[in-house]
C-alpha cells in the first residue's frame, strides 16, 4: 500500500517519524484500554482471595500478601453466610436460563418459520409487533409482572421469570432467525414437497439443521439475557427459588457479610456465560457480521 | 407497543427482505396454512400473556391522573427525572462515540490486537449484578480500589464517591459504559468491515487518510448504523436497573435514583405499586418518540439496500 510509496522519496522520513508516533500511541491506547476493561475483574479477585472475611479494603498491595483460596473454599463447601445454598441457587440459575435458551429456541424458531418459509400472510406484521415489545423496557413492568403472576398462580416459581425472559427474548430470536433464514434458498423446500415432505418434515429436517449458526446466536443471546438478568429474579423469585445473581444484592444489606466468598461466588457465576462465548466465538463472529452488514 | 399504528408501516419493509415471496406465487395450501397457524401460535400465546396484558396492566394502572399530580409534588420525581436524562444522554453517547473510535483501533491487524479485543469484551461477559458490586466496592471510598490507588500512585486524597450526587451519577455512567462499550464496539467493527478497502484505495489517491478520511468516508458510511444502534441503546439504557440500583444504590439520600429504581422504590419499599408504574410509565412519550426514530430509520436503511 502506502509502504511502497512512501519509502526512500523525500517524505520518508516525515512518513517513518509519524509511523513510530501511531505505533507509540497505539501501544498507550492499549495499555489505558487494558486497565480499563481488567481493573474492575482485578479488584473481584483482590476481594475473593483475600484470606479474611470481611476485608474489600485496599491497602497498597498490587497483589494480595497472602493469597488465600478460603473464600472459594467457604463457596464450594457452602459454609459462608449467605451462601448455604450455594448449589442449590446455581441450579436455579442454570434451570432458568437453560429453559430460556430451550424455549425461546423453539418459539422463536416455530414462528420464523412459519412467517418466512411457509409464507403466512401478514407474517412480517408479527416481526413488526415483535419488535414493539422493546418500546417498554422490562424492567418498567415488573410491577404488573408481579401481579400478573398472581392470575396465572406462577407466584414464586421459576416459571415465571422463565416465561417473562422468554417474552423478552423471543423478538430478537425471531428478527435474527428471519434475517439468516434468507440466506437458505426456499427452492429447496419446494424440491422437498415435490418429494412429498409435510410442514413439520420441513421444519425439523431442512429448517432446523441449515439454521444452526443462527440458532446459537439465539442460544447466546437468551442465556446472557437470563444470566444478566436480576429484577425479575429478585421480586418474583420466593427464598426456596432464589438464583445467585439475587444473592448479590443482599450484600449491602449487611456490614459484616463475607466478603471474599461472596465475591468468590460472583466469578464462579460468571464464568460459564464466558466459557459459552468461547465455545462459541465463531458463531457470535459471523452474527455480529451480519448485524453490521445491515445497517 | 404504545405505538401500535407505527407497526404497519415496518410491516411492508420487512416483508420485502422476509419471507422473499415473488409476486403472484402460489397461495399456500390448505394443510400448510394450518401448521403455519400452529406454528406461530405459542409466541402469539407469549406476547399477548405476556407483552400486551402486562403493558395494558401498567397503562390501567397508571391512568388515574391524581397519581401524577403526586408525582410531580414528590420531591425525588423530577431529580429523578434530571439523572435518567443524564444517565441516558451522556451515557449512551459517550459509550457510543467511544465505540465507533475503538472500532476503528480494533480493525488494525496483528495478533496483540486480537488478543486485547478478547480481553476488551470480558465486561460485556460479566453478569451485569455482578459487574455492578464490583464497582460499587471498587469506589466505596477510601477503602475502595480507585482512591487506594490514586493515593498509592500520586498521593492524591480521593473523593468519597457516594457521598457526592454528580460524583455518584458519574461513577453510575462509568459503570454503564464500562459494561456496555465492548458489545457495540463490536457492532461498529462489524459494520467497518463491510466498507470495501477499494473506497479507501480511492480516497487515498485523492490524498485523504487519517482524520479526513473518517468525516468523509468511514463516517457517513456508518452514519445509519449508528443511528439505529445509538436509539437501540438508549431505549436500553432507559430500562437500566441494575447499574444504578447496585453502584450508587441511588444514593445519597435518594439524589441518584433514575426512573426504573425510583419506580421499584415507590412501589416495593414505599408500598405504592400505582404510583411506581406512574413515575416509569411518565418515560412513555420519550419512549415513543425514540420508537418512531427508530422505526423511520430502519425503514430508510431498507429503502437504501
Amino acid at each position: 500500500m502506502t509502504v511502497a510509496l512512501a519509502a526512500g522519496g523525500p517524505t520518508g522520513r516525515r512518513y517513518r517519524l509519524r509511523r513510530v508516533l501511531t505505533e507509540a500511541g497505539s501501544v498507550v491506547l492499549a495499555l489505558i484500554l487494558l486497565i480499563w476493561s481488567l481493573l474492575p475483574i482485578y479488584d473481584m479477585f483482590l476481594i475473593a482471595l483475600d484470606p479474611e472475611e470481611g476485608e474489600i479494603e485496599f491497602d497498597g498491595n498490587i497483589w494480595p500478601p497472602m493469597p488465600s483460596l478460603a473464600g472459594f473454599r467457604a463457596v464450594v463447601t457452602q459454609e459462608a453466610r449467605y451462601l448455604e445454598d450455594f448449589w442449590h441457587q446455581f441450579g436455579s440459575s442454570l434451570y432458568i436460563g437453560l429453559a430460556t435458551v430451550v424455549l425461546t429456541l423453539l418459539i422463536g424458531s416455530l414462528a420464523s418459520f412459519a412467517v418466512s418459509r411457509l409464507r403466512l400472510g401478514k407474517g412480517s406484521l408479527l416481526t413488526g409487533a415483535a419488535l414493539l415489545t422493546y418500546a417498554v423496557p422490562a424492567s418498567f413492568l415488573i410491577v404488573p409482572f408481579y401481579r400478573i403472576m398472581d392470575d396465572y398462580g406462577l407466584t414464586g416459581s421459576h416459571w415465571a421469570v422463565i416465561t417473562a425472559q422468554v417474552a423478552f427474548a423471543a423478538p430478537f430470536a425471531i428478527l435474527i432467525l428471519q434475517l439468516y433464514g434468507r440466506l437458505i434458498p426456499l427452492e429447496l423446500d419446494d424440491a422437498a414437497r415435490v418429494d412429498g415432505a409435510s410442514a413439520v418434515q420441513l421444519y425439523l429436517r431442512i429448517y432446523l439443521p441449515l439454521m444452526t449458526p443462527a440458532l446459537a446466536i439465539v442460544a447466546i443471546y437468551a442465556l446472557l439475557l437470563a444470566w444478566n438478568e436480576y429484577l425479575y429474579q429478585a421480586v418474583l423469585l420466593s427464598v426456596r427459588n432464589m438464583t445467585v445473581a439475587v444473592t448479590q444484592g443482599q450484600l449491602f444489606e449487611d456490614v459484616d457479610a463475607p466478603y471474599n466468598a461472596m465475591m468468590a461466588a460472583a466469578i464462579l457465576y460468571v464464568l460459564p456465560p464466558i466459557a459459552l462465548l468461547f465455545a462459541l466465538r465463531r458463531y457470535v463472529a459471523a452474527s455480529l457480521t451480519m448485524a453490521g452488514a445491515k445497517g | 407497543m404504545s405505538s401500535m399504528p407505527e407497526a404497519f408501516p415496518i410491516g411492508p419493509a420487512l416483508s420485502v427482505k422476509g419471507s422473499g415471496q415473488p409476486p403472484g406465487s402460489r397461495r399456500v395450501h390448505g394443510a400448510e396454512f394450518r401448521w403455519a397457524i400452529a406454528f406461530v401460535l405459542p409466541y402469539v400465546a407469549v406476547f399477548i400473556a405476556f407483552v400486551l396484558y402486562p403493558f395494558g396492566y401498567a397503562v390501567w394502572m397508571a391512568s388515574r391522573p391524581a397519581l401524577f399530580a403526586e408525582l410531580i409534588t414528590d420531591q425525588l420525581y423530577l431529580p429523578t427525572v434530571v439523572n435518567t436524562l443524564l444517565f441516558v444522554g451522556l451515557g449512551v453517547n459517550l459509550k457510543m462515540f467511544l465505540a465507533l473510535l475503538l472500532s476503528g483501533f480494533f480493525l488494525r491487524r496483528g495478533w496483540w490486537v486480537r488478543a486485547l479485543l478478547a480481553v476488551f469484551i470480558l465486561p460485556w461477559a460479566v453478569a451485569a449484578a455482578q459487574a455492578a458490586v464490583a464497582f460499587h466496592w471498587m469506589l466505596i471510598g477510601q477503602q475502595g480500589l480507585v482512591d487506594g490507588l490514586l493515593w498509592a500512585l500520586f498521593g492524591i486524597d480521593g473523593p468519597n464517591w457516594f457521598n457526592n450526587r454528580w460524583l455518584a451519577l458519574g461513577s453510575d455512567i462509568i459503570a454503564y459504559i464500562w459494561k456496555w462499550l465492548p458489545f457495540w464496539t463490536v457492532i461498529f467493527l462489524a459494520g467497518r468491515m463491510t466498507i470495501s478497502q477499494d473506497i479507501y484505495d480511492a480516497a487515498e489517491v485523492d490524498g485523504a487518510t487519517g482524520f479526513r478520511r473518517f468525516v468523509h468516508i468511514t463516517f457517513p458510511l456508518l452514519a445509519n448504523l449508528y443511528l439505529i444502534c445509538t436509539l437501540l441503546s438508549a431505549l436500553w439504557a432507559l430500562g437500566d436497573f441494575i447499574t444504578v440500583f447496585l453502584v450508587s444504590t441511588g444514593g445519597p439520600a435518594l439524589s441518584t435514583e433514575v426512573l426504573a429504581t425510583l419506580g421499584y422504590y415507590y412501589a416495593f419499599e414505599l408500598g405504592n405499586p400505582a404510583l411506581g408504574v406512574a413515575a416509569v410509565m411518565s418515560a412513555l412519550p420519550l419512549l415513543v418518540l425514540i420508537v418512531i426514530m427508530l422505526l423511520r430509520r430502519l425503514q430508510l436503511s431498507e429503502v437504501q439496500l
